[in-house]
């Protein structure tokens, strides 16, 4: 069986943001970027299932710039084997993600696809389960531990109010959370690797699709900032600053 | 007038008051009619039909519903979506996983977690962990919206709005529920808590972070949270996880103890009334957002805080 990852490039999280003065959005000039944290969990649970004899085959693909090349790079030097860039020029929000995404498996026909369950940048956390629901599959969300059977997956999701425990039918989607692993970092002897795996360069319109913004951002500010606090000497000045300044307790 | 249809979050016995709160955000939009789906659920859409301002409860009511499976709670919206203009939710686990499936079968762009309503069509939501906020217009026809509850206030019980009974022929081939290990239902609830006392990393173990913020979170009637980092360590629960990608909280009282403060957690609490921070490094980030900052070794302060309470 095959599995397609879809990733993305975004600031790095340990990155401290600017946003442009003039309201136009996130300055990404000379930012350090890197693979979504959450993409590269999903890329680590593909590869364990490769290792695993579960699967044949990973293939990442990511729609963006053509510096994600970079991020694809990152993936393979991790273990994946081949990688698709579908190669667009600003922002796709994720309806036409999963849309090119859902063309991409239509080619690929994976036996199930594992993703990220938000991107850090947009934090929306639709991709996977619209491109579920686009290609009528099953999904789970938010995957704390992934289990791959004959016919179909189970899955720890992490929910509100504690743990789920689901089987989706394949093929199925799943998106991971932060503690279904951690990912391996790439050596170097497989960074040189990844330089020579295949990388596959294509863009929206070769499936067709219209991938332009629905949605208008009329503009991106900053939040209110706190105003500072004070240090206090020891508990008894806690208690009473609570008390009698806060009015909390 | 908008039409909203608005999905109701709950257990198939108490309607989660973070659907109180997306009221208040869809009352700002338009008209409000409230959708209840599960099993054995008559509970829940007789709280929803007393909330102030709704129109109608519809209740669906269904084996295939009782746990409300992303797949069918997303068919059955998209099936009652040709007469509303707005399909909402606030942004929970069911809400994060049903609605973005009904964007996609509406073929609409979702706008997720909204903060503010600007207007019936323009939105304000965070970004890059609460680091920018985005004013966004949603583009005409059908809006499918997730809320922050958080960010609006519940809306009152005062209401007597009419419930109708749905019959429905929602299947679902794709997914089955296994088993299910959910939190204590007698804890204060983290999310609506009035008080929230978190730990991190430096607790060292689940024994020394149960027995110093257990006896201090009782004097406080508050709820337990938790870092990243401790919830990694085993210490405390995925679902006390305060942050980007655990819960957003915004009592009136915080305090995080041995938290040193990344982006990613002061994006889960910084919009708290108060924040007080207990740390032993007085540069830890956390310190910069506090209102109250105590610079002291955690396991000599705590134990204090608690006796002087
Ligand atoms: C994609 C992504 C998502 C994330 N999402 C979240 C999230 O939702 N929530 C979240 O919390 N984190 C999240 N993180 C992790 C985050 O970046 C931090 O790693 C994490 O919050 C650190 O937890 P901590 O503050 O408990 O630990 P540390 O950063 O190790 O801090 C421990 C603190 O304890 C203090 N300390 C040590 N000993 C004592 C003592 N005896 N007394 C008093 N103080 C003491 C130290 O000074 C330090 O400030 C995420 C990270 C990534 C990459």
């Amino acid at each position: 069986m095959k599995v397609l990852v879809p990733i993305k490039r975004v600031i790095d999280y340990n990155v401290k943001i600017r946003v442009k003065p003039d309201g136009s959005g996130v300055d990404l000039d000379n930012v350090k970027m890197s693979m979504n944290p959450f993409d590269e969990i999903a890329i680590e649970a593909a590869l364990q299932l490769k290792e695993a004899g579960k699967v044949d085959e990973v293939v990442i693909a990511t729609i963006g710039v053509e510096k994600s090349q970079d991020v694809l790079r990152t993936g393979l030097a991790m273990g994946a084997d081949r990688a698709i860039l579908v190669q667009v020029e600003g922002e796709v929000e994720p309806l036409g993600i999963a849309k090119v995404l859902a063309k991409i498996v239509g080619d690929e026909e994976p036996g199930f696809v594992i993703l990220g369950k938000q991107a850090i940048d947009d934090d929306a956390s639709q991709t996977g389960q619209m491109l579920s629901a686009l290609l009528g599959w099953g999904q789970a969300t938010f995957a704390s531990a992934l289990q791959l059977e004959e016919g179909y997956v189970r899955v720890t999701q992490e929910v509100d109010a504690g743990l789920q425990t689901i089987d989706v039918a394949l093929p199925a989607i799943v998106t991971v959370d932060l503690r279904l692993n951690t990912p391996r970092y790439a050596t170097l002897p497989n960074v040189m690797k990844a330089k020579r795996k295949p990388l596959e360069v294509i863009t929206p319109a070769d499936f067709g699709v219209d991938t332009s913004p629905r949605n208008t951002v009329l503009e991106t500010y900053e939040p209110p900032a706190r105003a500072g606090g004070i240090t206090v000497q020891n508990v008894d000045e806690l208690v009473e600053k609570l008390k009698n300044q806060a009015g909390v307790i | 007038m908008t039409k909203i249809l608005l999905l109701a979050e709950h257990d198939n016995n108490t309607l989660n008051e973070a659907t109180l709160r997306a009221v208040t955000a869809a009352k700002q939009i338009g008209d409000v009619n409230i959708l209840v789906v599960g099993h054995a659920c008559d509970a829940v859409a007789q709280t929803a039909s007393k909330i102030s301002g709704v129109e109608k409860v519809l209740l669906a009511d269904g084996v295939v519903f009782v746990h409300q499976l992303a797949e069918p709670v997303a068919a059955l919206l998209v099936e009652l979506a040709p007469a509303y203009d707005v399909i909402m939710s606030a942004a929970t686990s069911i809400g994060k996983s049903a609605l973005p499936r009904v964007a996609a079968l509406l073929d609409v762009a979702q706008i997720s977690e909204i903060i503010e309503v600007v207007s019936p069509d323009t939105f304000v939501r965070p970004i890059y962990a609460g680091n920018a906020l985005q004013k966004v217009r949603a583009s005409e026809g059908k809006k499918v919206i997730t809320v922050r509850p958080t960010s609006f206030e519940p809306a009152p019980s005062e209401g007597d709005a009419p419930i109708e009974t749905l019959s429905t022929n929602t299947t679902n081939e794709k997914t089955t529920f296994v088993s299910a290990a959910l939190s204590d239902g007698d804890r204060v609830e983290l999310v609506s808590a009035k008080t929230v006392i978190s730990g991190g990393r430096a607790f060292g173990s689940k024994e020394q972070f149960d027995q110093l913020l257990e006896p201090l979170a009782q004097k406080l009637n508050g709820a337990i949270g938790a870092s990243r980092a401790a919830v990694d360590a085993g210490y405390a629960p995925n679902e006390w996880q305060v942050g980007q990608t655990g819960k957003v909280v915004a009592p009136d009282l915080y305090v995080a103890i041995g938290i040193s403060g990344a982006i990613q957690h002061l994006a889960g609490m910084k919009d708290s009334k108060t924040i007080v921070a207990i740390n032993s490094d007085p540069d830890a980030p956390i310190n910069q957002i506090a209102d109250y900052v105590l610079i002291a070794d955690l396991f000599e302060a705590v134990p204090e805080l608690t006796d002087k309470l």
